[in-house]
């Protein structure tokens, strides 16, 4: 029944492999620029902090495939050529996850209390030593959990990169069904291998999750 | 000796104290009350430097707090600090909480941090918790926690900020008991508290504040039997009721 998918395994799994290196790519930059946004989110400097807020607020309230479209039309008068569909793709991603991470790392920052860092401080620790020893490993804990999810979603979200013609596993999925005519186990077997990757990452942020709450760190 | 000489803060354009005088001996135990947004606990945190004052001059031991030169990390050493709502470090357990200070800024060995932790942890009544984390602990072995995790560091001076307010009333009295203790081994204290009959039973000196300033000051007896200004008396006969 599967035999469709068995012909054409080879042509598949390297958009699967496409699928994955965009995921890489987005999440690399993403939380990169990510860590940028969030402490342009918590700083005092309004010239810093309405700008970036601004970008966030932006881009949180389009939907990604509007950013994927909108920034492959729009290079190409920017930069006076076409950009090919995958560096187009890393890079929208990146502007759009980054807003995510950044609001992630933002609220693990703040969720640690004034006092905690006080009390740390009235033991003469300082200002280096809190950060590595208290604020840094809590707030990296709390975060732990939601940066595992965001991940298990862009990882989703990659296959909106199909509208810009990149060859990325659903794109190749259908390029093969329009030869074979066998949607249902071709979409079926995409839907199983998109499980399987999801399932084992959000088990693995359960996990975390679970270890904090016992902590009482969450 | 602890000297606050005129000192006032603003946070923006709200004055939260206003011309604080007050020195404080090797020894004495002196307890600050008063209502909530007094400035009480404002006041506390610019004595071991954690918040900025605008006017005035808190002189620690003979340094300024407000000298560029003073080294703030250094003078925190002297001064411990506990906190109503303990603030112990969530991800450590009770014993590296106690040590991490010892280790990492007085560079004590593993050993000597972990010997002094235990014996801190016997003097408040619960060496079996070290290898706990805090969120197994009850309040009240929380707030002793932090209280060894402070005498850890060996200070000259310790200040308790409400260190009793977000008790269940039967942990109350075994935190006291703590602070009663070093009060009578000759600790230098300034607790924020409205627990009178600590006050009572300690207090050198009992300070009432009200609106950023030090509305009234007396010794334990003199504050308790006759209060001068309308507004202690109202206040103690709220919490005294």
């Amino acid at each position: 029944m599967f035999d469709v998918v068995a012909r054409n395994i080879n042509f598949l799994m390297g958009g699967f492999l496409v699928t994955l290196k965009l995921t890489a790519f987005a999440l690399g930059g993403g939380i990169i620029l990510g860590m940028l946004v969030g402490l342009g989110r918590i700083s005092r400097n309004a010239w810093v902090y309405q700008p970036v807020t601004l970008y966030v607020n932006f881009i949180r309230n389009v939907p990604l495939i509007l950013v994927i479209f909108w920034f492959y039309f729009v290079m190409p008068i920017i930069a006076g050529r076409p950009l090919n569909p995958f560096l187009s793709a890393v890079i929208s991603f990146i502007i759009f996850e980054a807003t995510y991470f950044g609001e992630i790392f933002r609220a693990g920052y703040q969720s640690i209390s004034r006092d905690l860092i006080n009390a740390a401080y009235s033991t003469g620790l300082t200002y280096g030593q809190t950060a590595r020893f208290i604020l840094v490993p809590i707030a990296f804990r709390r975060m732990l959990p939601s940066m595992i999810t965001q991940s298990i979603v862009t990882f989703q979200d990659t296959s909106l990169a199909f509208v810009i013609g990149l060859q990325e596993f659903v794109r190749r999925t259908s390029i093969v069904d329009n030869l074979e005519v066998r949607s249902i186990q071709l979409f079926g077997f995409v839907a199983v291998v998109f499980f399987i990757f999801c399932f084992i990452g959000s088990k693995i942020s359960r996990h975390f999750e679970e270890k904090g709450r016992r902590a009482n760190i969450l | 000796m602890i000297e606050i000489n005129g000192v006032s803060k603003w946070f923006g354009d709200f004055q939260v104290l206003t011309d604080i005088n007050e020195i404080i001996h090797k020894g004495q135990t002196v307890v600050i009350c008063g209502p909530s947004g007094s400035g009480k606990s404002t006041l506390l945190r610019c004595v071991n430097g954690l918040e900025p004052y605008q006017k005035g001059e808190i002189l620690v031991d003979g340094s300024s707090l407000s000298d560029p030169k003073t080294n703030l990390y250094q003078l925190r050493r002297k001064i411990g600090m506990v906190f109503q709502r303990f603030e112990l470090y969530p991800h450590m357990t009770v014993l590296r909480n106690i040590c991490l200070a010892p280790l990492k800024v007085l560079k004590k060995s593993r050993r000597e941090a972990e010997q002094k932790a235990m014996e801190l942890l016997v003097r408040v009544g619960i060496p079996e918790k070290a290898q706990e984390y805090p969120a197994n602990l009850s309040g009240g072995q929380q707030q002793r926690v932090a209280i060894a995790r402070s005498l850890a560091m060996e200070p000259d001076y310790m200040m308790f900020d409400e260190p009793t307010s977000a008790l269940d009333p039967e942990m109350i009295n075994e935190v006291l008991e703590v602070m009663i203790d070093l009060a009578k081994e000759g600790m230098t204290m300034l607790v924020v508290t409205h627990e009178m009959g600590f006050a009572r039973e300690v207090a050198d000196e009992i300070i009432f504040m009200d609106e950023g300033r030090i509305i009234e000051r007396g010794t334990g007896q003199e504050f308790f039997a006759n209060p001068k200004s309308e507004r202690t008396k109202r206040f103690l006969s709220q919490i005294l009721a």
